[in-house]
């Protein structure tokens, strides 16, 4: 068998290295003794930088990315991500500035650009979403989450209110709200969609009381559709004791027409790496601000940034209902600089035109597949659409085969098997930076594919073909596990 | 409009297809009749030439300027420019998660690699493919234990990073674990009071090396009784310092975690950063976040995937090792570049200038009338020394002449009010440090 792979540490030769380092310019000397050193240095790469430099521009061309590629996961927003962000971030005042200057200075005498891009980018959120404060820190969607419904239990900790321990979950939320419930101490119950999508509202009275946390729902919801009911949903919630927690993962649907505050959740979550354009990274890092009605702002996180009459900006460590340190600092910073300058850009106008556009898009493409492939929950999606392969499945074709045919034809694929409520889900999430031109295209193929579902399933069954590998063997992974070397 | 293509004639055409009138039309049939919120708070939008005068203007608030000797978990390292210019290649940055491996193999073999550079680092079997950070990777390791060992206590040592300690305090508070604080001897954890507070519902024991008064301590004592009485030993460590210490794996530790920021990222007041977690094959599938694995495809080629996902939160839901979903996948990418670009050599010389240096500032400093050495155990490129005065007053009075001096530990310590926490790397010349020392001399002797 050929090298197939070769990794970093099999290129260069022994001695050969990339970087310069200032010269010993002082007299060398570590005195550790012999029980406290190492034996051998770390095998690390010892490669030039040319090396490294060709080898990890080689691996990035075997990905596909928002900037060489279609690519409509569903859930993941997946829009531009504005070039000059990176420009801004790796300014040296904001990329070289240490988290501890603030403590060597107190009142953020030698932070003060830092902490307004902080506290400005919160009083926008404040504004856009409808609530009456944002924590900046939560350092991901997952951990907004977690940050969520931390501030729920501490509410009715505070309250006294030690009974309320259940926490309600829609059967298509994302895996991480239960994993999230389940890591701030609550017990969670699931509650079903009805047969039109929606909270199924009788199944919800049943469930609620006085044992009642709170629920977490997505909105829009994972099916990509607006449940008319959310009000109706927040209230039933608030009447039994408990609060409505929004997972703001969809929210580039409404953002600008819609503000979840208003709707009556107590507290939400956004992602500034879906809806505010910073990018993914290939998993991360991502922000997951959170957003608050006025009566969980005393247990937010600590510290807080704050403005002074003057106009100048500090921080603050003296909330003792605070729920304390959710993370080292004051949140992503980098990523929460790269938010706020594409708020800046966008304005009110802007933000209004994102999730118009983004509906548009979505339901354009659900309305223009609808003959070839099932769509489960017929009627007006929002951001996303989701459609099923169960026709196509009759034929033995799947929704992974559609997903690896569509690699093929040059498209990342949507969101599979997602949300678990619908059999052969494919989530399409096309963003509103997308053009109609580029969505006719990925409706042709995905025609093209529900075709030769007909006709050639051994094609699709065979797909991807113009990829570096073929369809890999996830059970020999997880079998005989082979995660370092 | 910026980023947004459609023209008003494909706006009508799509339209047409949906048989909507206009956009209100649209929202309707969505379900969306709520009244349109009012965004009178909003600025209008500005150009990109416009915010960047903004941010740029914001930025030079910033004391980006002050030589720094300021340290305590977050350091100043020298990186490449390479480093920085393969983590921006867009088909990195504008990736997710790679959930299709045959469009993925680029982020997934750059996780592998560095999975294996942070095994080689710590001296463990397996490491995950990133966590937030330093204090959620400890959190994360703790509950890795109690999982593991069905117990339901911690022992952790007070010389381990007061963020650290107060993430994790923070995350218990609504589970059923018991988190004992062991306080230090000196700038040492207190060896055996951590292994007398070990009993039989004791999940783990929480070591930082070097620790956060920069003292190294070596563990394989406290590691041996930890795990004889069934426990797990955890050790936070400053990758950096492994290039010339004794690795965590050796020591025998169930589990290595930390912060990673040192390699290769920029201090970005916070964040993003990169907390790492490395562990043995027998705990593996007890680890939360993703994990890369190399196998092959069907036609017998090499491949990557994300590999042992049974333990994660999209199949187990609220039975998952964690919620955790994100991994810092371009922190973690940075950190690789920077270990390739520095190089198997470069990275001891970086360690070697460090601890070099470090020692050369504090004898300078010693040689100061007033200031005084704090334990004289040994340590890597940090370390403690008292003064004649309120620490952080001093501190204030170097900000003045350009320098940041270090971390007043009586911001942590309520008792070490005259301790200044030093932190010296290699971006430091000595003519740097020897005006530092001057300036040091002047405050100390004009107090």
């Amino acid at each position: 068998m050929g090298r197939d792979v070769e990794l970093i540490f099999d290129k260069g030769a022994p001695g050969r290295r990339g970087s310069s380092l200032p010269a010993m310019d002082v007299p060398k000397a570590d005195d550790f003794p012999e029980e406290l050193r190492r034996g051998a240095p770390p095998r690390l790469p010892e490669v030039s930088e040319l090396e490294a430099v060709r080898h990890f521009t080689r691996l990035s061309r075997l990905n596909f990315g928002v900037d060489s590629h279609f690519y409509p996961l569903g859930s993941c927003t997946m829009k531009y991500n504005p070039k000059f962000h990176e420009k801004i971030a790796s300014l040296y005042g904001f990329a070289a500035l240490h988290p501890l200057l603030p403590q060597l200075r107190r009142g953020g005498a030698l932070t003060q650009g830092a902490l307004a891009v902080i506290y400005e980018t919160e009083r926008l959120l404040s504004a856009i979403l409808g609530f009456e404060q944002f924590t900046m820190q939560p350092l991901a969607g997952a951990h907004g989450e977690l940050t969520g419904v931390m501030l729920i239990a501490a509410y009715h900790k505070d309250r006294g209110d030690k009974d309320r321990k259940v926490m309600l979950i829609p059967d298509a939320a994302h895996g991480t709200n239960p994993a999230s419930a389940a890591m701030a101490g609550f017990d969670t119950k699931i509650v079903p969609t009805d047969n039109d999508g929606n909270v199924d509202l009788e199944v919800l009275k049943s469930l609620l009381g006085p044992e009642t946390a709170g629920i977490m729902l997505t909105c829009p919801n994972t099916l990509g559709l607006f449940d008319p009911n959310t009000k109706e949903v927040c209230a039933l919630v608030k009447e039994a004791g408990g609060l409505s927690y929004c997972d703001g993962a969809n929210l580039n649907a409404i953002i600008g027409r819609v503000r979840p505050g208003d709707l009556g959740f107590d507290v939400m979550h956004v992602n500034l790496h879906k809806t505010f354009s910073t990018p993914h990274g290939g998993g991360g890092p991502g922000a997951g601000p959170v957003g608050v009605a006025e009566h969980l702002v005393p247990f937010l996180p600590i510290s807080r940034v704050v403005k002074r009459q003057d106009g100048t900006y500090t921080l603050q460590y003296n909330y003792p209902k605070s729920i304390g340190y959710i993370a080292p600092f004051y949140g992503n910073f980098a990523v929460i600089l790269r938010a706020y300058a594409y708020l800046l850009t966008l304005g009110r106008k802007g933000l209004v035109r994102v999730g118009e556009n983004a509906v548009l898009n979505a339901n354009y493409i659900r309305a223009r597949l609808a003959g070839k492939y099932e769509v489960p929950y017929d009627r007006f999606c929002t951001h996303e659409c989701v459609i099923s392969a169960s026709k196509q499945a009759k034929q033995d074709v799947h929704a992974l085969d559609i997903a690896k045919a569509l690699i093929d034809r040059g498209f990342h694929p949507p969101t599979m098997y997602f949300p678990l409520i619908v059999k052969e889900a494919l989530m399409i999430e096309p963003t509103e930076t997308e053009s109609k031109e580029e969505l006719d295209e990925f409706i042709n193929a995905m025609l093209e594919i529900a075709e030769t579902a007909e006709t050639d399933q051994d094609a699709l069954k065979n797909a991807p073909v113009t990829t570096p590998v073929s369809r890999l063997d996830e059970t020999l992974a997880a079998r005989k596990p082979r995660v370092a070397e | 409009m910026p980023y947004i293509p459609n023209t008003s004639d494909e706006t009508r055409a799509m339209l047409d297809t949906l048989g909507c009138a206009d956009i209100d039309e649209l929202w309707e049939k969505t379900g969306i009749t709520l009244p349109k919120p009012s965004l009178d708070d909003i600025p209008e939008g500005k150009s990109e030439h416009e915010v960047t005068n903004h941010l740029r203007a914001l930025a030079a608030l910033n004391a980006t300027n002050l030589v720094s000797f300021l340290g305590s978990g977050y350091y100043d390292h020298i990186v490449p420019a390479a480093v920085a210019d393969i983590a921006a290649r867009s088909e990195f940055l504008t990736a997710y998660t790679p959930y299709q491996p045959e469009a993925s193999q680029g982020t997934l073999q750059t996780i592998y690699e560095y999975q294996c550079a942070i095994c080689r680092l710590t001296g463990m079997e397996v490491a995950n493919a990133s966590m937030y950070d330093g204090g959620t990777a400890l959190f994360e390791a703790m509950m890795l234990a109690v999982r593991a060992t069905r117990r339901r206590r911690a022992v952790i040592s007070g010389a381990v990073s007061p963020i650290f300690r107060e993430m994790i305090r923070c995350y218990s508070s609504n589970l059923d674990v018991e988190l004992v604080e062991v306080p230090t001897d000196g700038t040492r954890s207190n060896h055996d009071a951590l292994v007398e507070a070990v009993d039989g519902n004791t999940a783990c024991v929480l070591v930082q090396y070097p620790n956060v008064f920069g003292t190294i301590e070596e563990w394989s004592g406290v590691v041996d009784a930890v795990r004889a009485k069934g426990a797990l030993a955890v050790c936070s460590a400053y990758p950096i310092a492994l290039a010339l210490l004794k690795p965590p794996g050796e020591m025998g530790f169930d589990v290595v975690t930390g912060e990673g920021q040192s390699l290769g990222l920029p201090l970005s007041f916070g964040g993003p950063y990169l907390g790492f977690m490395a562990t043995t094959m027998k705990l593996a599938r007890k680890m939360p976040g993703r994990i890369v694995g190399r196998t092959t495809d069907t036609t017998g080629r090499e491949g990557f995937v994300l590999t042992l996902q049974t333990r994660e939160q999209h199949i187990r839901r609220e039975n998952a090792t964690s919620n955790i979903c994100t991994n810092e996948n371009l922190c973690a990418l940075t950190a690789l570049a920077y270990l390739s670009c520095v190089g198997k050599s470069g990275f001891v010389e970086v360690a070697e200038l460090c601890a070099s240096k470090a020692r050369f500032a504090r004898k300078l400093l010693l040689e100061i009338d007033g200031i005084e050495p704090v334990g004289d155990e040994p340590f890597f490129n940090e370390f403690v020394v008292e003064l004649p005065m309120d620490a952080s007053e001093l501190v204030g009075r170097m900000i003045d002449k350009g320098f940041a001096a270090g971390f007043p530990l009586g911001r942590y310590y309520l008792e070490r009010g005259r301790e200044l926490l030093v932190a010296v790397t290699e971006k430091r010349s000595r003519e740097e440090i020897k005006s530092f020392v001057n300036a040091m001399e002047a405050v100390v002797t004009n107090w």
